[in-house]
């Protein structure tokens, strides 16, 4: 069970990655307009 | 645009125009709507209701963009094209106002476009690049309508691209809060960062908790439980620190400048929660709370954020309809004669603006040359056009309506009528008062109550027994944090906010749904808001033959009057017209399908005329004084008379009698004459004096003060006539078409015409405070269980850790279900309006 020592903390690691990743997402802009995108793709020739 | 442009002047041919319509409606090729019937050309392969979609869909044929054609969810709305040159978009002083350059050395500009609905906006409105050569780039934010356009400035002028967009339907307008709209931006983002860690952390520091809980169950080794609550406490420290501060530097403003705050008595619990923690975490003994704790600051920001995001929508509405507001005037170049578009910002005394028929003032000033009608609705409310002619004075926001005129600028910008009006609004709307909502006003009560529960735990228990006395005092101002409460107001009202907006009721402040919910005084403006404000036909005496002939003459006029002949006889087919003569200020004379025909004010057909019809002698007599009369003449004979007038809305009456049963009393404040007023008065039941006629801007605003005195005032109007009262108002609503400024100010606005939104306004109003009353009832009751456990000493800390978050859900699956404003599914009214 000692490995809980290891794994826990491995674990906040990587939420704290992916708490990284949404900050970065927000600052630059990602979330700033959530219903242009989606019909955007709707009909996109690879743009 | 003129009549005949609109219609496919070579297409009507007489013949098409009398078959009648035996198959299934025909579909314009483009927007999908009708093809009127006269417009029906049976040669042609595919069918347009009006020029601009025929236009428009020449044009993505001809790109190969047909397949615009594909989406199931088109725009159903015929293509307005404005038809204007846009030159003033390449001004200079237009390019230092709009037009940034990017690191590519692209020029770069926000505009606003008319007529964004849906999917199929995006797609078009994002092909410009291929539509018009050097856009480099467009891409455009559905919700607020609004197209960041990038382009290449030597490859093609910006008003190139205006006019591309224009024909396309999508007429664009300056963006004029770059500013604002940046520096919400970067609020809005930080406030989702703030939210998504508190979220991680909530959810992390939950999962490590669970396990401490089955672990006091089922026995676990010390080292495990030692590591968790490190865990536990090392998580829930950046969670204080990043997203939790804004609640400590908000109560430590509130304690700075002596104001009650919600963040108060939530700061204390957080701290209290966090500082117990702590301890107990490093002893080793007790319960730590952060689960708790970080499930609270995640909540509270969740509310807080839907809370600002809904208010924010309906302002944004509101903002765009100001964009829309005309801001180029047409200038004569003295030297050469010659006319060209600036900004309405670049205007200066001493310059002479070109003014056509149907366009509106920029500036205030003189007129130097022509003769024509003007109508000052927005700015005095009075809804018919007075005359004016050279040497008289017109003001900046009135429309010109039967002929160009010259016009010698006095005042622009800012030293203008309009402007000095709006000043007035501002401070009005700076004047007023800041209502404190409902919880804030209870947290003061609350923290009072729970300090003094807790120190009063703690002097008690220290008496009967020393060794939990601290613990229970902190329990108790842990499980006490008004999470609950804070989220009680908010919540509800954004629900209600966001079902309103989907009922064509936007609402920009909370605080007015409060206010609304109990009667008080309504004082409405007629021109526009219990009225139609346009001319309609209303009375008319006369033979069914003389219509035609009317009609006929009418139809290539541009006056407002005209205008009510033509949609009161949709369809009619009229003879053709050999010879047409508009006199100014008089009416119309011509020859038609061979007869002699004159339109127009009693005087100007008495001129003309020899004989009066028997029908129409009696008819003279008894002339409604509030209309506008109209005479016809036919071969020198007065053989009918027409009233036009400004229609009352058809759910007036109801609606008003609805609110006066509900204890509102109604006032009805115009600027029109005081026998329109009256007649009006009568027919809608309000009392002699309740019904005030000739009240100019300053009138209003004063009545409203005077009338604040006595209690809540709602006012509704829709003219910057009415825009300083609407600030001064308790509420402020403007309705339906109005003007602008109106709209800056007012508290809510109505997205649908009619009165019928002022009596579900004031009902959903009156349920939503029912859903906050109730919320606010659940969550006292909470805290009242919680806080008595916590006396005597029965809080556990796993019933802690269940009870906190469950009064939060509770308030928030109340206000969800509460039943403020009936639920719509297709929330499009914001964008619907502005087609």
């Amino acid at each position: 069970m000692s490995v809980i020592f290891i794994v826990l903390p491995l674990a906040l690691l990587i939420v704290g990655v992916a708490v990284g990743a949404f900050v970065w997402s927000a600052r630059s802009g990602q979330m700033d307009d959530l219903e242009t995108p989606a019909v955007r793709m709707l009909r996109d020739e690879g743009r | 645009m003129s009549i005949e442009t609109m219609r496919f002047g070579s297409t009507v041919s007489p013949a098409a125009a009398a078959t009648p319509a035996a198959q299934a409606d025909v579909l314009c090729a483009h927007c999908g709507l009708v093809v009127p019937e006269g417009l029906v050309d049976d040669s042609a392969e595919r069918q347009f209701c009006c020029t601009g979609c025929h236009t428009a869909f020449t044009i993505l044929h001809e790109h190969g963009l047909d397949s615009y054609y594909g989406f199931a969810e088109r725009r159903e709305a015929p293509v307005r094209a404005s038809g204007r040159s846009y030159e003033e978009f390449d001004h200079p002083a237009f390019a230092q106002l709009y037009v940034t350059t990017t690191a590519e050395g692209l020029s770069r500009t926000e505009l606003y476009l008319e007529g964004v609905h849906c999917a199929s906006c995006v797609w078009l409105v994002e092909r410009m690049p291929l539509l018009q050569s050097g856009v480099v780039r467009a891409e455009l934010d559905v919700r607020r309508s609004l197209a960041v356009v990038e382009w290449d400035a030597t490859a093609a002028p910006l008003s190139a691209i205006a006019r591309a967009l224009d024909v396309l339907g999508y007429p664009p307008h300056p963006f004029r809060g770059v500013a604002r709209a940046d520096m919400r931006r970067r609020e809005d983002r930080a406030m989702l960062v703030r939210i998504g860690i508190a979220g991680a952390i909530a959810i992390n520091v939950m999962l490590l908790a669970l396990a401490l809980y089955s672990g006091e169950l089922n026995g676990m080794e010390s080292r495990y439980t030692t590591f968790f609550r490190w865990l536990s406490f090392a998580i829930t420290v950046p969670s204080f620190i990043w997203p939790g501060r804004v609640f400590f530097t908000g109560a430590w403003a509130a304690m700075r400048t002596k104001s009650l705050h919600m963040d108060l008595p939530i700061a204390i619990a957080l701290a209290a929660g966090f500082v117990r923690g702590g301890i107990n975490t490093i002893t080793g003994e007790g319960p730590i709370y952060f689960d708790g704790l970080a499930i609270l600051i995640f909540a509270l920001l969740v509310g807080r954020f839907l809370q600002q995001r809904g208010q924010r929508m309906a302002a944004d509405a509101a903002e765009l309809l100001h964009a829309i507001a005309p801001s180029t005037a047409r200038i004569v170049e003295q030297s050469s004669d010659t006319v060209r578009d600036i900004p309405a910002e670049a205007l200066l005394p001493g310059m002479v603006l070109d003014v056509r028929a149907g366009e509106t003032f920029a500036a205030d000033g003189v007129v130097i040359r022509g003769r024509s009608s003007v109508n000052a609705a927005l700015l005095t409310g009075e809804s018919r056009p007075t005359s004016v002619e050279e040497g008289g004075s017109v003001f900046a926001g009135t429309l010109n309506v039967e002929a160009p005129v010259r016009v010698r600028v006095e005042q622009a910008g800012e030293t203008s009528r309009i402007a000095k009006l709006l000043r007035q609004v501002e401070e009005s709307a700076r004047r007023r008062a800041p209502i404190v909502q409902m919880a804030n006003r209870m947290a003061g009560i609350f923290t009072a109550i729970v300090l003094v529960a807790a120190v009063a735990t703690f002097a008690i228990k220290t008496q009967l027994n020393a060794t939990s006395a601290l613990d229970d005092a902190i329990a108790l101002l842990i499980v006490t944090c008004p999470c609950a409460l804070a989220l009680a107001t908010p919540l509800a009202i954004t629900v209600a906010v966001g079902r309103a907006a989907g009922n064509g009721m936007l609402i920009k402040g909370g605080d007015a749904l409060e206010l609304l919910s109990k009667p008080g005084t309504l004082v409405l403006d007629k021109t526009g808001t219990i009225t139609e404000g346009r001319t309609a036909l209303t009375s008319w005496t006369g033979p069914e033959w003389v219509k035609p002939l009317v009609l006929a003459l009418e139809e290539g006029s541009s006056h407002p009057l005209a205008d009510g002949f033509r949609r009161a006889w949709p369809g009619m087919v009229v003879p053709e017209v050999e010879h047409a003569h508009h006199v100014t200020g008089g009416g119309l004379e011509g020859v038609v399908g061979g007869r002699a025909v004159c339109v127009g004010s009693p005087r100007f057909v008495a001129a003309r005329t020899q004989h009066v019809d028997q029908l129409v002698r009696d008819a003279l007599d008894t002339v409604d004084r509030t209309q506008t009369p109209v005479h016809v003449a036919v071969d020198g004979v007065l053989v009918a008379i027409a009233g036009l007038g400004d229609r009352i809305r058809d759910d007036a009456l109801v609606s008003l009698q609805q609110l006066r049963a509900r204890g509102w009393r109604t006032v009805m404040l115009s600027g029109d004459s005081p026998d329109v007023v009256a007649s009006v008065g009568r027919a809608l039941g309000f009392a002699a004096s309740d019904a005030i006629g000739a009240a100019s801007p300053e009138d209003k605003l004063a009545f409203i003060e005077r009338c604040k005195q006595q209690g809540t005032v709602v006012m509704v109007g829709d003219g910057v006539n009415d825009a300083a009262a609407i600030a001064a108002a308790s509420v402020g609503i403007g309705v339906h078409g109005g003007a602008e400024a109106c709209l800056a100010t007012a508290d809510m606005y109505l997205t649908r015409p009619g009165l019928g939104a002022l009596v579900e306004l004031t009902e959903g109003a009156r349920r939503t405070m029912r859903v906050i009353r109730r919320n606010i009832a659940f969550s006292i009751a909470y805290n009242i269980l919680g806080a008595g456990m916590a006396v005597v000493g029965m809080l556990t800390p796993l019933i802690a850790a269940v009870l906190m978050p469950t009064s939060s859900i509770t308030v928030v699956l109340g206000s969800w279900y509460g039943y403020t404003f009936a639920r719509r599914q297709a929330a499009t009214t914001t964008s619907e309006s502005f087609a």
